[in-house]
């Protein structure tokens, strides 16, 4: 999909928030140049093709009882990292779920984010996960984030 | 927090509706007024509780690379280089985790190259050179809603 610059400019302007105003597509509208029903129709559009995954809230996971999370690396089979992928993404408890490329001193190929109020519960988590993949103990490893070094959101078009 | 409030914030995660007037059409399913809507959403956001309120795009399709990083920074060194890691705005998280690899960061970038060059700026700088790329192969989940239940 092609963006043109009140586009772009829009998605900026989407990304940093939506105006708490009554009528906040119409402000948005106002900032980039185009007209409410524009900035609506643009939305829908992006919507539907998925380019816009949501237009919603984060919530400051630390302040509603959400104060950890885990990496979760998992040394899976080629052929089966489809197959055990599916299984984790469907658990609500994870966030995330990708297969990423494997280097010689990590051979880890599947990684899942879970969170919880605090490390024993991420780690309870885990062992949900191991069963559910029925991998031993020694593919796959925990890492527990013990601090939060950053925390943004993605600047689009910023350079 | 009252159960308006938690209702409000999980339907506010799950969706916003692109409509002329979306904060009147929360307020009409919650049994409030759109000020009220309004009024209280501008005070998680003092509070931050709500770290941002809007769109939230699939960087891959506005054109974007993602990976996930890993270096192992030593204990003393830590505050020093993610000062240098976190002044990049393509760098959006980054968490220390208990393990040999320490700092674990996400990097989006418009192409392969600008990775590829902000990586060795990164280990020029530092001068860590054990810094793994662990580009994305196959995407299987994003959700980043948390369900806000009484406590």
């Amino acid at each position: 999909m092609d963006f043109n610059e009140a586009d772009k400019k829009l998605i900026v302007e989407l990304q940093a928030g939506l105006p708490l105003v009554s009528r906040p597509f119409a402000e948005l509208g106002e900032r980039v140049g185009l007209s409410e029903a524009q900035v609506l129709g643009r939305v829908r559009e992006w919507k539907e093709a998925g380019v816009l995954r949501r237009l919603g809230a984060a919530l400051r996971h630390r302040k509603v009882g959400y104060s950890g999370n885990a990496l979760l690396v998992w040394k899976i089979p080629e052929d089966r990292v489809g197959e055990v992928g599916k299984k984790f993404a469907a658990l609500p408890e994870v966030s995330h779920c990708y297969e990423r490329q494997v280097l010689p001193q990590w051979p880890y190929s599947l990684y899942t984010m879970v969170h919880g109020a605090t490390e024993e519960a991420c780690l309870a988590l885990a062992k949900k996960l191991v069963d559910l993949a029925g991998v031993s103990e020694h593919d796959y490893d925990v890492l527990y984030s013990y601090a939060e070094l950053k925390k943004s959101s993605m600047e689009y078009f910023a350079d | 927090m009252d159960q308006i409030d938690r209702d409000l914030l999980n339907q506010i995660q799950e969706e916003i509706p692109v409509t002329e007037r979306p904060y009147a059409q929360m307020a009409e399913s919650l049994g409030i007024s759109e000020e009220e809507v309004i009024e209280r959403l501008a005070v998680f956001k003092n509070q931050e509780v709500i770290r941002r309120m809007g769109g939230v795009f699939d960087s891959r399709r506005l054109g974007y690379k993602g990976t996930l990083c890993a270096m192992k920074v030593p204990r003393e060194r830590i505050e020093e280089v993610a000062a240098i890691i976190n002044q990049y705005t393509g760098i959006t998280h980054n968490y220390l985790r208990r393990h040999d690899y320490n700092m674990w960061f996400t990097l989006l970038s418009r192409s392969l190259e600008k990775t590829e060059k902000i990586l060795a700026e990164i280990r020029r700088k530092t001068g860590i050179d054990d810094l793994m790329d662990l580009p994305s192969r196959r995407f299987f989940k994003v959700r980043v809603n948390f369900d806000v239940k009484a406590t």
